[in-house]
């Protein structure tokens, strides 16, 4: 067998190296940040059903949103008729955001909480006129 | 167990035969639950949309007596359509979807070397011309721009790059850069309409957002009567009967863009 030179500051060099490395996984063990919990508006709660179900637009909300802005962008086509056969204009800052007024309790949240940064609001107005001065 | 050809081949048939049958009658045993699943969602346009094949527009200059009749219109638009206003911070920022010009300034190509009184007192009104054949919509590379169905030439922000293109194959100056966040130059914004951001392209959209809820262009609205809105190929429009009774213009014809804003001079 081979001597392995300098074997004490190998080794110790290869400890210091897994712990840094590790560092940031045992640091956090258990403390796991809890999933957001959303706050509903008063409008949004006597409405009691959006425009799908809970758990759809948990999931579907971003393709949905990118379907209608394609279908009112491209194809004129602006209303919504939901399956139980109500109609809702196709706009973000106008009908999803009229029930769903607290932005930062419902949107922001999650966004944040799963650190994604949709750029909607980039030109969507997400604030009333008479907040934004 | 041995398998003789034909003893396969009897197998193998009923078995074709038995998957065949099957599978409608499953579907037709599945379907009156189908019945009673609610109905899909539906994606429809508005009952009031106004509808055209080519949206065009006359605009009568001789019913302007002054520059100032000019401005409430610009402002209608820009105010809707929360276009900022920075020709006074850095006029090469600009941002203009609808704005004055003199006449030999737009009609370069067919000038007039001693203008009219009125020619030279009342600029023109000039925006997007929502050509028959936009050039900027073939110089497009991500199809941002496009002809509508309705004859609009309509931009799409959410796919603007900003790489300005259209803004060099635009022969009218229709098109605007946003060099800078929009949003601090805006005086009042609207909510019903969307801001832009750095990096896009912006120009007069016809108002398709307006006809979409039957409303007509709030230019139009706004020109007391001087600027009529009507659809090119239908003979009995608006515009079809001013083209038919007066003798209008367009901005450079030569160049096979075909124009839908007309002017009576």
């Amino acid at each position: 067998m081979k001597t392995m030179y300098d074997k004490d500051k190998v080794i110790a060099g290869l400890v210091i190296f897994a712990v840094l490395v590790s560092f940031p996984f045992w640091y956090n063990l258990g403390k796991a940040a809890p999933a957001p919990e959303l706050k509903l508006t008063e409008k949004a709660k006597e409405a009691k059903t959006c425009i799908k179900s809970k758990d759809a637009m948990k999931t579907e909300h971003m393709q949905m949103l990118d379907d209608w802005r394609e279908k009112v962008v491209r194809e004129g086509r602006g209303v919504y008729v939901a399956e139980n056969g109500k109609s809702y204009e196709m706009s973000l800052s106008n009908t999803c955001l009229d029930c769903h007024s607290n932005k930062a309790d419902f949107c922001d949240k999650c966004h944040n909480y799963t650190s994604v940064n949709p750029y909607c609001w980039d030109c969507h107005i997400d604030k009333k006129p008479e907040e934004n001065k | 167990m041995e398998t003789s050809r034909r003893h396969f081949l009897k197998i193998a048939g009923i078995s074709a035969l038995g998957i065949g049958v099957s599978s409608p009658l499953i579907e037709a045993i599945a379907s009156p639950d189908s019945d009673h699943a609610p109905a899909a969602a539906k994606i429809v346009t508005g009952d009031n949309a106004l509808h055209a094949k080519q949206w065009a527009m006359v605009i009568d200059t001789r019913k302007f007596d002054s520059a100032d009749a000019l401005t409430p219109i610009i402002e209608a638009c820009h105010k809707i359509h929360n276009v900022p206003d920075l020709a006074e911070v850095q006029k090469r920022h600009e941002i203009k979807w609808i704005w004055k010009e003199e006449y030999n300034h737009i009609f370069s190509d067919q000038e007039i070397r001693f203008p009219s009184d009125h020619l030279k007192k009342v600029p023109l009104l000039v925006l997007c011309n929502h050509c028959e054949n936009p050039s900027c919509v073939r110089a497009c590379p991500t199809k941002a721009t496009f002809k509508n169905e309705n004859g609009i030439v309509m931009m799409d922000f959410h796919r603007c790059i900003g790489c300005r293109f259209c803004m060099a194959a635009c022969p009218y100056g229709s098109r605007s850069f946003n060099f800078r966040d929009p949003r601090p130059f805006i005086k009042e914004q609207n909510p019903k309409f969307p801001t832009r951001m750095k990096g896009v392209v912006e120009k007069c959209n016809f108002c398709n957002e307006r006809l979409l809820i039957g409303q007509k262009p709030a230019c139009v609205e706004a020109s007391n009567g001087a600027i009529a809105f009507g659809d090119l190929e239908d003979p009995d429009s608006e515009v079809r009967q001013l083209l038919k009774s007066n003798y209008t213009v367009r901005r450079k014809p030569g160049l096979g863009t075909s124009p839908a804003v007309y002017y009576i001079i």
